[in-house]
């Protein structure tokens, strides 16, 4: 079992690897020169020619990217001579537009991103897995024909539009909620939970609905097995028959599904910060596509794949604790 | 003779109750056919096809056009359509804008041509290649399997919407430089390939699974041992074998790109404005939600219909393609 999750963890590293070498080709190796880039419209050739050699785009690719690499772990120095400018480790680059250092930007970014997945994620994983085993108990009946009617047009509806129609109703219409303006939960608890109660909701309804369906295929699944004859009819109270036996046996797809989508969203829900003028990460990520920031986007492509690529590992390393079949 | 005549005979009398054969194709449209649920979305579907392959033929019969102002139609103060339910009258069925005048059945039938070219090609671009990779990566073992399998997981491992925000700039100019004219021919081309490019590792993944659990199935064996070639085993046995899970996929993964459509349109990197699509005018008539409700409900029912529709057949579809449930 240690080696499996030795070899496991190798193979991800590998492909961080991998993965840093594509975003960075996928964003410097374009036609655009990077370096013109770094100030606005009217900027003379010779402050284009000084700001590529502070950045050190005059190296060739393969260097860039070494250095960005040696950034990230030991800190750079960008410029030579008087004029120098200290990044220290972390270090994802500078940002020109911006003029402060990409790191920055996304630790400031981070913990809103953070809040409004953690937020959304315990909301739609409850709600979706008690509809689910409910409409599975309740097979064939009005009840699983009423929640799954209701899932099927939560998941067919565009991301932006359920977040929009709350922002409308709630906020501009009802006068239920001030507009959202996002302040850190240290700072003033009831703002914080007031600004993130309907983007929590938006994400929800879209990422319920299709744990509900999950969820009630699994349980469907399971509750069919001999397994669930035999608890039943050694007198287990039906409760302890679906949570611990049939729920139980189901759960391996679920926190795939359930890890997969987390990291994810801790890369940034881009559409529904966008609604709701949350800073987090998809915001920043928006901004510096608009503004062809591309230090910025390098950074926070990396940051988004780096949550998916760890996902994957702890979902792997978790069927072993969830289903005790899985030997490796 | 006579013997011969009478095993005839006696067939024929054994054989009352005709048994037919009846491959799996047949068994699934037959039960797909007794589907209530199934029939009603197709029938929709066909009808939106229809009607978008018909659109401008149905605009210039009924006498509207997508493009035309009409301020005579809209109230002098804050622009809103003149007349109950959004403006609706005969020579203008689903009424008008607000603002501009024009009219929305015109709108709305130019732009489903819109959101089904997109949505559609990109689905069968994502299903080509997500198809023969998954063939080639389950059938080829070794390096090949686990080059591709590394590759699919790296793709899926990048934000998708980030990447496919960030990648469109770049890729318009690339695509305009090989000549495809400048606006919507590019913007929509762009659109289709971020969509399908970002897309087919999914399938993929799911098609190389099946490939590798049928290639150890005695019938692959069997082609082998005649000496097949490994054009025959993918073509005359793998294919057949798939073709109910890539159908299955198809039809959820055109919602989704309807839907991602719609997004992209929202953050405004889809078509340029004035030419209509689902998304756009959904995005547009968000706005006005609480003060013309009908330019709203237009492309939302549109939308969902679609989307709907092709969810149910989906679903149906897997129902009527499983082996598992009864024969009927």
């Amino acid at each position: 079992m240690y080696r499996y999750v030795i070899r496991r963890t190798g193979l991800m590293f590998v492909m961080l690897v991998i993965l840093s070498i594509v975003t960075f080709l996928l964003f410097n190796a374009v036609p655009t020169d990077p370096a013109a880039l770094t100030c606005g419209k009217s900027c003379s050739p010779a402050i284009i020619e000084a700001n590529r050699i502070k950045l050190g785009l005059d190296q060739p690719l393969y260097m860039q990217y070494i250095e960005w690499i040696r950034g990230i772990f030991f800190g750079r120095t960008y410029g030579s001579g008087s004029q120098t400018f200290e990044c220290s480790k972390p270090c994802l680059g500078y940002s020109f537009r911006n003029g402060t250092e990409v790191t920055e930007l996304i630790t400031n970014a981070l913990p809103v991103t953070f809040f409004l997945a953690i937020g959304a994620f315990t909301l739609w994983m409850t709600a979706g897995i008690a509809s689910g085993i409910y409409a599975a108990k309740k097979r064939g009946q009005w009840q699983d024909r009423a929640i799954m009617g209701v899932t099927l047009v939560g998941y067919s509806l565009p991301v932006f539009f359920v977040g929009l129609l709350l922002l409308i109703f709630v906020v501009v219409r009802w006068n239920l909620l001030p507009y959202p303006d996002y302040v850190s939960p240290t700072k003033d608890i009831v703002g914080f939970l007031q600004t993130m109660i309907l983007p929590w909701i938006a994400l929800a309804i879209l990422y319920a609905a299709y744990y509900t369906r999950l969820t009630r295929t699994q349980m469907l699944e399971t509750l069919g097995e001999d397994f669930i004859r035999t608890a039943r009819a050694k007198g287990l109270p039906e409760r302890v028959v679906v949570r611990k036996h049939a729920f139980r046996a189901g759960l391996t797809p679920i926190v795939t599904s359930a890890g997969l989508d987390l990291a994810g969203l801790l890369g940034g829900a881009v559409i529904t910060e966008y609604i709701f003028s949350l800073p987090g990460l998809g915001r920043v990520a928006i901004g510096a596509v608009t503004e062809y920031d591309l230090p910025t986007i390098t950074a926070v492509t990396l940051v988004a794949a780096v949550f998916v690529i760890i996902a994957n590992l702890v979902v792997d390393l978790l069927y072993m604790a969830i289903d005790p079949r899985v030997r490796l | 003779m006579t013997v011969l005549n009478n095993l005839d005979a006696d067939a024929s009398l054994v054989a009352q109750p005709a048994i037919i054969g009846r491959s799996l194709r047949q068994i699934a449209w037959l039960r797909l056919r007794h589907d209530k649920v199934a029939m009603v979305s197709l029938a929709v579907l066909l009808f939106i096809i229809l009607i978008a392959a018909f659109g401008p033929l149905i605009s210039k019969l009924i006498g509207v056009d997508p493009y035309d102002f009409n301020s005579d139609l809209i109230s002098d103060n804050g622009g809103l359509p003149n007349g109950k339910w959004g403006g609706v009258s005969l020579a203008h069925p689903l009424g008008v804008e607000p603002l501009t005048g024009r009219d929305i059945l015109a709108r709305l039938l130019y732009g489903s041509r819109i959101s089904l070219l997109i949505a559609g090609s990109a689905t069968i671009i994502t299903v080509v290649i997500g198809t023969i990779v998954g063939i080639v990566a389950g059938n080829s073992r070794g390096k090949l399997d686990s080059f591709l399998s590394r590759f699919m997981d790296v793709t899926i491992a990048f934000p998708l919407l980030l990447v496919i925000i960030a990648m469109s700039p770049v890729l318009e100019q690339r695509i305009q430089a090989l000549g495809v004219p400048a606006g919507n021919p590019s913007r929509v081309t762009t659109v289709i390939l971020v969509l399908s490019v970002f897309g087919w590792p999914y399938l993929a993944r799911i098609v190389r699974g099946q490939v590798l659990s049928l290639r150890e199935r005695e019938f692959i064996e069997a082609a082998i041992s005649i000496g097949s070639n490994n054009r025959r085993i993918i073509f005359k046995e793998l294919l057949p074998n798939l073709w109910a899970p890539i159908l299955v996929y198809t039809t959820i993964l055109m919602p989704a790109l309807i839907g991602a459509e719609a997004t992209l349109a929202y953050l405004g990197i889809s078509v340029l404005p004035p030419t209509p699509t689902w998304g756009s005018m959904l995005e547009e008539s968000v706005g006005y939600f609480t003060v013309d409700p009908f330019y709203f409900f237009v492309p939302l029912t549109m939308l969902l219909a679609a989307v709907l529709s092709f969810n149910l057949l989906g679903d149906a579809l897997r129902d009527a393609l499983d082996p598992k449930s009864g024969r009927t």
